[in-house]
């Protein structure tokens, strides 16, 4: 036997092989697809934009915990690399350097240190640290670049506005669905990405790959993103079927914008989303009309960021309220 | 279609070394240590004195109370001492200890029990035997069997269900038991039927163990009321009302108990145990124990008579391996980690599991990350990330709201929590504080 003390601890023995750092780093994993996407439709400029944002996150990450908290340094735990990615996911691939500094601070130091850290944040840091930037910077926020693959057939236009923009925009202005539809890309291009919009967002394809492999892998559930989709897709489908010149189509909206990646991505943060089953359902519906209210009725083209803080807000509510069935409680008569 | 229950549940890597290790008797130990705390309830009361010579199976502590149990010598020979000693609870117990009599032929006396099928005792005498001879749940509970039996008037159970799931990792003192015994435990099971005055009773046998639901199923076909149900391997499958709800669909209520769905549950062991009492006069004396480990020699099965103490087990299988660091007295999931080799075994051991380095320490506690993957493992839809919370903020009034009592302890929350947090330790620490409130309230 071994000179070590035998070590006496209450059961149980055996625990799973799931750490917290390996859940972030598979969702890390799960987002190379669009970040590939990215590089080849926007070029360097979204590896920079990446780049920059996962080494600020990860800088007021250490700078708070071990000046400001005071605390035991956990860089390595994946979660601000995450928040890096997904803020960086967020925001244009030309927007500078500094905004995206400025939006990592609001993130990391704002929405997830001054909570208590990882674990005690009610909303999405990433989704804090966009919003700040698209309410602070509007301007800078909602100018995109154009597709570089598409450069030599659109020479004049080095920006241009993502598909709901040029949406919502036209629509405003008294135009119909169809007349729009010369000035957004077609719908495989918007489904493989090969269109405007922030850095992560675009390729639906990407993006829904990554999500297969985390439901896949149980680092989430499939209910909360598939919900949100859903919820989206009857709502504009109500519409849509109302009147399809003023409303544009289920699948454009579940296509465009952010809805993907909010969906798979950012309204199934574990930190941000209920406990229980029944909660994610409620999360999500709220999560899918919320946007759909944005979007369709709301001054801005897309909603999916609100829609998701919004729901964060609830989520203590929901935890308080939408709890697992008690096993033995409320029974239905039993045959016996 | 295999049966499971709705909600929850985890499914640890199985492990079990043994499945195919015959059960061998254990050499005779020169010093057993009988604790008189075996089982759940009164401790019995001892009838011995220092110096006394005892005879196999002669009652050396008896039954304290209704929930109490009669207490036989596994040995024959001389009390050499009552002290206390450090039994499975880590805490020092009352113990008798005797010392064989290595001339006495009766401890090695080959008995051999020819299957024996005709039931000759009525109910009532049944029951009394039960009492008289110390059987107790062998699933590792260690409730008193008779008192199981003693339905008031006016009852309504109606069916009883046989425990072969055997859900822990590691263990296979069940499985090998229904491999080797099975014409045994189904006239065990008649015994039971007829105390309890059921018709229906039903084996519940996970499915990793394909062999013995072959074999039951084989033996109880041409049998009116024994059925067999295969289980989905999920654990806690093997938790009596996890258990009920898989097989009958039936949820006992909160605060319940099985019989107020009209069910009885019983363990394979029990049965088998029960079994000897009534046909053989064998009171319980001796049990099926896995010694098991990945580092040991040779991990096996054995009859172990109550009171061997396990450094006599382990050096049966080879010795301690040199990176031992912890030595459970159970399953993975649910048993108890003791502080050296000389506690006894007990008459709700069903296994000795040796853990070495890599696996015996917890890893540092991190964040909740509020995954919620507790709440989606807890087999009682409790949330335990809550409870723990609760416990410890002192808030134990809404640990009490928040149904922290229905607890079964089964571990799944503490397994698959990926920040490693402690919460089975202080949803126990949170029960035991909330119990104490409540008994002082009333």
């Amino acid at each position: 036997m071994s000179t070590q003390p035998i070590i006496i601890s209450a059961s149980p023995h055996v625990h799973s092989d799931r750490t917290s750092k390996k859940l972030m780093y598979d969702v890390v994993i799960a987002l190379i697809p669009a970040l590939l996407v990215s590089l080849y439709v926007f070029g360097i400029g979204a590896l920079m934009v990446t780049a920059v944002a996962v080494i600020s996150c990860l800088s007021f990450e250490y700078l708070i915990q071990k000046y400001v908290l005071k605390t035991a340094v956990t860089i390595n735990d994946g979660s601000a690399l995450l928040t890096g990615i997904l803020l960086a996911f967020n925001v244009p691939s030309n927007l500078p350097v500094w905004m995206i500094i400025v939006g990592s601070l609001v993130a990391i130091g704002v929405a997830k240190s001054s909570f208590g850290g990882l674990g005690f944040n009610i909303f999405n840091p990433a989704l804090v640290g966009r919003v700040f930037l698209l309410v602070s910077f509007p301007v800078q926020m909602t100018t995109w670049p154009s597709p570089v693959v598409n450069q030599t057939t659109m020479a004049d236009a080095v920006t241009g506005a993502t598909p709901l923009g040029v949406i919502k925009e036209g629509l405003m202005q008294g135009e119909t669905i169809t007349g729009l539809s010369t000035q957004i890309p077609s719908t495989i291009d918007m489904f493989l990405g090969i269109t405007g919009g922030s850095i992560g967002e675009m390729s639906a394809l990407a993006l829904i790959l990554g999500g297969i492999y985390l439901i896949s892998k149980k680092v989430i559930t499939w209910q909360i993103p598939i919900i949100v989709l859903t919820t989206m897709v009857i709502l504009t489908g109500i519409f849509w079927s109302i009147d399809s010149e003023q409303y544009a189509n289920p699948l454009f909206h579940i296509i465009t914008g952010g809805a993907m990646l909010g969906a798979f991505f950012m309204a199934t943060d574990p930190v941000t989303s209920p406990m229980s089953k029944k909660g994610m359902v409620i999360f999500a519906i709220g999560i899918g009309l919320i946007t759909v209210v944005i979007r369709l009725f709301g001054a801005y083209p897309e909603g999916v960021s609100f829609a998701i803080l919004i729901m964060n807000a609830f989520v203590p509510l929901i935890n308080t309220y939408f709890k697992p069935k008690r096993f033995g409680s409320k029974i239905k008569s039993q045959i016996l | 279609m295999l049966k499971t229950f709705p909600k929850g549940g985890i499914h640890p890597a199985e492990n079990k070394l043994t499945s195919t290790k015959r059960i061998q008797k254990l050499p005779i130990p020169k010093v057993v240590y009988v604790p008189i705390a075996q089982h759940i309830g009164i401790p019995s009361e001892i009838t011995v004195a220092r110096k006394d010579k005892v005879k196999i199976g002669q009652i050396i502590a008896k039954s304290g109370g209704f929930v109490s149990s009669n207490i036989h010598s596994p040995v024959a020979g001389t009390v050499t001492k009552l002290d206390k000693i450090i039994d499975t609870s880590s805490y020092k117990k009352q113990c008798i200890v005797i010392r064989t009599d290595i001339k006495d032929p009766s401890n090695f006396e080959e008995i051999i029990y020819p299957l024996k099928k005709e039931i000759e005792l009525t109910p009532k005498e049944i029951v009394q035997r039960i009492t008289d001879y110390g059987i107790v749940g062998l699933g590792g509970a260690t409730f008193p069997s008779h008192v199981k039996l003693q339905v008031k008037e006016g009852n309504n159970i109606n069916c009883l269900l046989i425990n072969g799931v055997e859900c822990e990792p590691y263990l296979t003192a069940d499985h090998r038991l229904m491999l080797e015994r099975p014409e045994e435990i189904i006239v065990g099971i008649y015994i039971l039927m007829s105390a309890l005055n059921v018709n229906k009773a039903i084996i519940g046998i996970e499915n990793n163990k394909k062999d013995a639901i072959d074999i039951f199923k084989g033996l109880t076909k041409n049998e009116e009321g024994i059925q067999v149900a295969a289980l989905k391997v999920k654990y806690p499958q093997g938790s009596e009302k996890q258990l009920i709800r898989s097989i009958l669909k039936r949820e006992v209520p909160k605060n319940g108990l099985p019989h107020d769905v009209g069910v009885i549950v019983h363990n394979v062991g029990t049965v088998f145990a029960v079994y000897q009492a009534i046909q053989y006069n064998k009171p319980l004396i001796e049990r099926v124990v896995t010694v098991t480990g990945k580092e040991l020699k040779r991990p096996s099965n054995f009859w172990v008579k109550i009171g061997t103490p396990i450094h006599d087990l382990i050096d049966e299988v080879g010795g301690l391996p040199e990176r031992t660091r912890k030595i459970v007295n159970g399953g993975p999931m649910m048993g108890k980690a003791m502080k050296n080799t000389d506690v006894p075994i007990t008459k709700g051991t069903s296994g000795i599991l040796v853990i070495s380095e890599d696996e015996a320490s917890r890893q540092r506690s991190e964040n909740c990350i509020r995954c919620g993957d507790c709440v989606f493992v807890c087999p009682m839809g409790l949330e335990p990330y809550l409870l723990m919370k609760l416990t410890e903020k002192g808030l134990y009034e809404r640990a009490l709201n928040e149904d922290i009592l229905t607890c079964i302890e089964c571990g799944s929350c503490s397994y698959i929590c990926p920040s490693h947090r402690p919460l089975l330790d202080y949803i126990r620490f949170g029960k035991s504080i909330v119990k104490k409130l409540e008994t002082s309230k009333n």
